[in-house]
């Protein structure tokens, strides 16, 4: 599904190497995560598949489903499937959820050439999925984002992933500002999304994520590449030493 | 002299050597004494150029020279505005009243009649309101372009309503020749109780020159959404002079589309306790286009509401000014007073140029005024692009987003749909 090859990215205004040549491949169904220190390049990974401005790729690539994903707009990734979670979703005051979401989903739909949704199909959609995520008719009306709670937020993000049906959807530390309940219940919108056409890249600073949306591979990120790949253990191997020993090992 | 005094004189010299090929227009003895009066008012004053301290962002040159700037004949080849709201339909093509287009005048609760055919009456409730509210807003500011329509402006309507009106009243103005200079001078009296809606629309000519005057007795409501063309180089100056009594409540909007030059002031009395006051402006435009907005509004009153509420779409070089005051009287307690005008600049050509004043002289009251500029918000762009939203949906969408709180500002929801989809339409003819 996706395959990421030697990409090497810098910062565009800085001559800063941040990824300096990074490897991996998620196949179709399964949830890769990665994990590794402050700084060691997995946000600027999220970004520079998703498209964000401000990084220069100066080396590899990176294709879904065979296609390369560099070379195209934001817009035509997502219409090829690819979802990213933010860390920090953005607030958009004046443009309501609703309106934005079936934009949104429209917006896919007409780039790959198939039928707008109908009102009356889209809000029973829509509804269906919010209730699951306990996201109530209030914050569906409201504007993007504007005064939700970081759980709100999130949840938010979750029910945008479920309404785009994305196949390879990275998630960005979703669950940093989360409380338990919280990240459990986020957890399971991700959970109840998993399907064999669809992959995951979960990137977070810890295990606890992991208990509730299990790996099938953990990658270990610091300084721009990938140090260490293993299974679900490699996770609690983390929580329990800390990244100190572990990069010492790959050192 | 003194410089001042020397600026004045040559102000005047030139005000007499535009007015001396003027006529003005006939009529009976009351609208002949209110002419005469603004004529007066008008050489003491003089006509507005770029040294006064109220005309610094605007040149009122192509206002007030002797021959209107051309104007080309635009068709839009939409549908018209407003087409969809059941209304009273009032045309004027160039100026001239079209009886063809216009629906009959007989309507419950309110009274209509032109300004050419109350002028020939003697007597007449207009007499009491026509240039009376333009001449006390000619203090503490001068507004020498509305007393010239008050001297010139040979027709208009004249709206008396007595009670709730059930449909709006809808003026329409036609621009049919490239070289139309029109002054139309309309009056609305709300009387105690009354509740009206006038919409207005259309170009009106190459060079429209408009004063509306509104006076909303105590518990009165009056409900105003304008939209002014969007061919690309009409030229207009526009003001509204309004009065407001107890726990009345005024409301007016604008939506202006391109034209080369656009002066828009308003200028609202809150005169007794409890009234509430809305101007709100969305303007769109692109190059060529100065839009200002100039709002100047006094409470008396107390425990009266007022918002300015002035966003500005500009890209291309289009300027666009605001110069907005809230004079609070001393007695005017519990003043609740809110000034935001915006500016979305589209790239880096465009500019804003905004004056927000507050004077007050009361020592409990609330007010508050905000103005910035600024481009689309690049991190909004992304996240919505991130979803699948093409990049000029995607700008539009930021678009709308920022002119809503304008939008929002008109009550009726099909009115507002019928505006936002225009603004839709003027994204997408934009920026595709």
């Amino acid at each position: 599904m996706l395959k990421i090859n030697d990409l090497k990215v810098k910062l565009e205004e800085e001559d800063k190497q941040i990824l300096k040549g990074v490897t991996l491949e998620v196949p179709a169904g399964k949830v890769h995560a990665i994990m590794g220190p402050n700084g060691s390049g997995k946000s600027t990974l999220s970004y520079v598949l998703s498209g964000r401005d401000g990084y220069e790729v100066t080396g590899g690539n990176a294709t879904l489903d065979g296609v390369d994903l560099l070379e195209m707009e934001p817009e035509e990734r997502a219409a090829a499937g690819l979802f990213l979670a933010f860390q920090y979703p953005v607030e958009i005051p004046g443009v309501g959820n609703m309106t934005f979401l079936r934009t949104a989903v429209n917006a896919q739909r007409k780039a790959r050439g198939e039928e707008e949704i109908s009102a009356a199909d889209f809000l029973k959609e829509i509804r269906a999925k919010a209730k699951t995520l306990k996201i109530d008719a209030d914050m569906l009306k409201r504007p993007v984002n504007v005064g939700f709670s970081g759980g709100e937020k999130k949840r938010n993000e979750i029910l945008q992933m479920a309404m785009l049906e994305p196949k390879m959807c990275i998630l960005d530390e979703t669950d940093s500002g989360l409380d338990v309940d919280a990240m459990k219940l986020v957890a399971e919108g991700v959970n109840a999304l998993r399907s064999e056409g669809r992959s995951f890249l979960v990137i977070t600073h810890y295990q606890r994520l992991l208990d509730h949306i299990k790996p099938d591979v953990v990658h270990i990120m610091a300084d721009g590449r990938i140090v260490k790949t293993g299974g679900p253990e490699l996770a609690l191997e983390v929580e329990n030493n800390g990244y100190g020993d572990l990069l010492a090992e790959v050192a | 002299m003194s410089r001042a005094a020397a600026a004045l004189a040559a102000k005047r010299e030139a005000t007499e050597e535009r007015l001396a090929p003027l006529a003005l227009p006939q009529g009976g003895a009351w609208a002949t004494e209110a002419r005469q009066g603004a004529m007066a008012r008008l050489r003491e004053m003089g006509l507005p150029n770029r040294r006064d301290e109220y005309w610094r962002y605007t040149d009122p040159a192509a206002l007030t020279a002797a021959e209107a700037p051309q104007a080309a004949v635009f068709d839009a080849g939409e549908t018209p505005l407003f087409d969809d709201i059941d209304r009273l339909k009032i045309v004027f093509v160039d100026g001239v009243f079209d009886a063809e287009a216009s629906d009959s005048f007989d309507e419950e609760a309110v009274e209509i009649i032109r300004l050419s055919d109350a002028a020939a009456n003697d007597i007449h409730w207009a007499k009491s309101l026509y240039g009376v509210l333009e001449a006390r807003g000619q203090t503490p500011v001068a507004r020498p372009l509305a007393a010239l329509n008050t001297a010139l402006a040979s027709d208009g309507v004249l709206i008396r309503v007595t009670g709730r009106v059930a449909r709006p009243v809808s003026i329409i103005y036609r621009h049919a020749e490239t070289t139309s200079d029109v002054y139309l001078h309309n009056l609305v009296q709300i009387e105690k109780g009354g509740d009206f809606t006038l919409l207005e629309n259309g170009p009106a000519a190459a060079r429209f020159n408009k004063v509306l005057e509104v006076e909303v007795a105590d518990g009165a409501a009056f409900h105003h959404v304008r939209a002014q063309g969007r061919d690309h180089e009409r030229h207009a100056a526009t003001h509204i002079f309004a009065r407001l009594g107890r726990e009345s409540l005024f409301k007016s909007f604008t939506l202006t589309v391109n034209g080369a030059l656009t002066r828009n002031e308003a200028v609202i009395e809150l005169t007794s306790d409890d009234a509430v006051a809305h101007v709100a402006g969305a303007a769109v435009g692109d190059g060529a286009f100065h839009h200002d907005d100039t709002v100047f509004i006094t409470h008396e009153g107390e425990r009266c509401e007022s918002r300015q509420v002035f966003k500005k779409v500009l890209r291309n070089g289009a300027t666009g000014v605001f110069q907005g005051k809230i004079l609070v009287k001393a007695g005017a307690q519990k003043t609740d007073g809110y000034q935001i005008s915006q500016s979305l600049l589209l790239d880096g050509d465009s500019q804003f140029l905004a004056k927000p004043e507050l004077e007050i002289y009361a020592d409990d009251v609330i007010c508050s005024h905000g103005s910035t500029s600024g481009a689309i918000d690049d991190e909004a762009l992304f996240y919505l692009r991130s979803r699948g939203v093409p990049e000029t949906e995607a700008q539009d969408l930021l678009v709308l987003a920022f002119l809503a709180e304008a939008i929002d500002e008109i009550e009726d929801e099909a009115i507002a749909a019928d505006i936002l989809s225009r603004l839709e339409a003027w994204l997408a003819r934009r920026s595709r």
